[in-house]
């Protein structure tokens, strides 16, 4: 993740409190969805950036997963989101994401 | 008339040890974890010449391979050679690093380049045998200094390495003691990317058939900024390097736009041509040393050599209808505007379907699609995918939305319409116009009828917008025997007008 | 239970995927504030 990016998410934990933040992600991939999240659970697995190290523990979904879906305006999700579900390969990012959940998330 | 594709230039240069020192994941890697194992390992999972100039994506960025060649090779293709692969290409060529230092020296006004003597004198005979290197940029090398000279102004004056084989050659000093936009570090990015820019101008002019002199505009579509304290992004790559090309004729300007400069400076430059401001204008590029190495922690962690060790040009030379080249069609733009939004369906909506709508196509009216010709080898070990196959899916299942495409020959889309990736990760370089030089021939030879060309840009990263941009432009057969047949002649008028005299006559007649 | 709803967000989005303005649409609707969005860009 970009590091810029990496340090925001850093100082809104602070502002915020963790079990308060909810990370969104939009990755194209399985697997870069994967880094993604582990990056605001587990730390920087690249060890490049400022949550190297740092356990946020961060709840973190796919903007595409069944939970999120579930929660949005049909319509809108339909407008803004929905043709990627013909693009993206949502099953292997969800799969991804649950594993990342299930080892890392805190709240 | 629309203006006409006249020809295409695509260039590489391959700098592998620009990798290392220049490349930001690795600045940035030595910044952050400077004794890390990933920084050991680069020097030695670094690409041969050989290796990079066999390299199937690239012989075919410089036109040795047709895509649809390079999409029968079996992936990934990062360990296949291409055995009867060569230098140099219909395009352009893969030119090695020894040779590419010596003509960025010669791109060098300001005395800032300075080269080791002993490389020079090693080197100078084979650059010179380029035969697309005139004799007035050879005249331009230098004959070098003492390779003391050098590490003094590396070690004290801040000035950035120039390497060969992990040996420090030479130099590009700064241009100024405090000004940072004259750093040696901008300096060094900026006269590499003139340098490639070169290049690929050297070719273009080569490809169209056209001599120096009948240049009159140069557009740069890069995405590096030259200029001073008072005015950083003041540019003129355009002219600059039109300078050591020798277009004498010619003038120029830049323009920016992140990815999608590219395309945008195309439109720009078949608009001037079609006005009658200019009868040739070329649109160029250099490449861009931030990125080499870019996904190279990627490929290391899983096993591939680093792939992003070339930097990239392109040119293409647009000029007047000549009745035979491929249009570019002004009246089938398409333009991601302020309020279209972010969202994917709404991108390509803009830019494929706004311009198919004015003219009644559907989607699937347009035969191939050069969106972002990224090289999914190199994409995909990272992470970020095939990215050309996910801009086909997006047109697809827009096309699907439409009801243009039956949802089942969604997975055949991609192939019938698309074309496998083969550019280097060179940001605006992969942007929609690698397909030109290839798309204007099978054009011109009947094999396709048309094309569609687009180019994306991702303005956020400059931090003053957070919008998307894009454009498009169609290319398509040359309509000037149309015109000339649905024209009136001469005979015809003479006919036209002695019948109209003749029922004028009987009305007169009649009237009696 | 609601995961978004009285929460702050924060949105990664990806130039090659869903991009962050679209999720941060999206996000809203979900009864949550939406306290950064960026969107990456990896080629």
């Amino acid at each position: 993740m970009d590091l810029e990016n990496q340090k925001r998410v850093k100082e809104f934990a602070d502002e915020y409190g963790p079990e308060n933040l909810v990370v969104i992600l939009g990755a194209a991939e399985g697997e870069a969805a994967g880094l993604a999240a582990e990056t605001v659970t587990a730390g920087d697995p690249t060890f490049a950036g400022p949550l190297t190290g740092v356990e946020l523990g961060l709840k973190t979904y796919h903007v595409c997963e069944e939970e999120m879906k579930a929660e949005f305006d049909e319509a809108v999700y339909d407008e803004q989101v929905g043709m990627m579900e013909m693009v993206l390969d949502v099953d292997d990012i969800a799969s991804e994401m649950q594993s990342i959940r299930d080892q890392f998330c805190k709240y | 008339m629309n203006s006409v594709i006249k020809g295409a230039s695509y260039i590489l240069a391959h700098t592998p040890d620009m990798v290392f020192y220049n490349g930001t994941t690795q600045t940035t890697e030595k910044i952050v974890n400077p004794e890390s194992e990933y920084l050991k390992e680069v020097p030695n999972n670094l690409r041969t010449y050989e290796q990079a100039m066999k390299y199937w994506p690239n012989q075919t960025y410089i036109g040795n391979v047709h895509p649809e060649e390079l999409a029968e090779v079996e992936f990934p293709w990062y360990d296949k050679n291409k055995e009867d692969a060569d230098r140099y290409g219909k395009y352009g060529e893969i030119m090695p690093q020894e040779e590419f230092l010596l003509l960025v020296q010669a791109s060098d006004m300001f005395d800032v380049v300075k080269l080791e003597k002993g490389f020079v004198a090693a080197h100078k005979e084979a650059f010179a045998a380029d035969p697309i290197i005139s004799e007035d940029i050879v005249a331009r090398v230098q004959e070098g200094v003492e390779l003391s000279e050098i590490e003094h102004f590396v070690n004290e004056e801040h000035a950035e390495g120039l390497y060969h084989d992990a040996k420090l050659v030479g130099c590009v000093k700064r241009a100024h003691d405090i000004d940072a936009n004259l750093s040696a570090h901008v300096m060094h990015e900026n006269l590499m990317s003139k340098a490639t820019s070169v290049l690929a101008l050297l070719y273009a002019v080569r490809n169209a058939g056209i001599s120096k002199e009948d240049v009159e505009y140069v557009v740069d579509c890069a995405e590096e900024a030259c200029g001073d304290m008072n005015q950083r992004g003041g540019g003129n790559f355009a002219k600059a390097a039109a300078e050591v090309a020798g277009l004498s004729n010619a003038t120029g300007s830049d323009a920016r736009g992140f990815c999608a400069a590219p395309t945008h400076a195309v439109i720009e430059a078949a608009a001037l041509v079609k006005s009658g401001a200019y009868k040739c204008v070329v649109v160029t590029s250099g490449g861009c040393t931030a990125k080499l190495g870019m996904n190279g922690k990627d490929h290391l962690k899983k096993g591939l050599p680093i792939l992003e060790d070339c930097l990239g040009g392109f040119a293409v030379v647009i000029t007047e209808n000549d009745g035979e080249s491929a249009e570019i069609d002004l009246d089938m733009l398409g333009r991601h505007t302020v309020g279209t939004g972010s969202a994917p369906q709404a991108v390509i909506g803009s830019l494929v379907t706004s311009s198919l709508d004015k003219h009644g196509m559907k989607i699937t009216d347009i035969d191939k699609y050069s969106p972002e010709m990224q090289n999914p080898d190199i994409t995909k070990p990272a992470g970020a995918g095939d990215v050309p196959l996910a801009n086909y899916k997006m047109i697809g299942a827009l096309a699907v939305k439409r009801g243009e495409l039956e949802k089942k020959d969604l997975a055949t889309f991609p192939a019938q319409h698309g074309l496998t990736g083969w550019a280097p990760t060179q940001g605006h370089i992969p942007s929609g116009v690698p397909y030109i030089g290839f798309a204007a021939e099978d054009i011109k030879a009947g094999k396709i009828k048309n094309a569609m060309i687009i180019g994306k840009g991702s303005l956020f990263l400059g931090r003053m917008t957070n919008l998307f941009d894009g454009v498009s432009f169609v290319m398509h057969a040359n309509t000037g025997a149309e015109e000339a047949q649905a024209g009136v002649s001469e005979e015809e008028v003479k006919g036209l007008i002695a019948k109209a005299m003749k029922d004028f006559a009987e009305t007169l007649m009649a009237a009696e | 239970m609601a995961i978004l709803e009285g929460k702050k967000a924060i949105i990664i989005g990806d130039r090659d995927g869903v991009p962050g303005p679209a999720i941060a649409e999206c996000v809203q609707t979900a009864g949550a504030e939406v306290v950064f969005s960026s969107t990456e860009c990896f080629v």
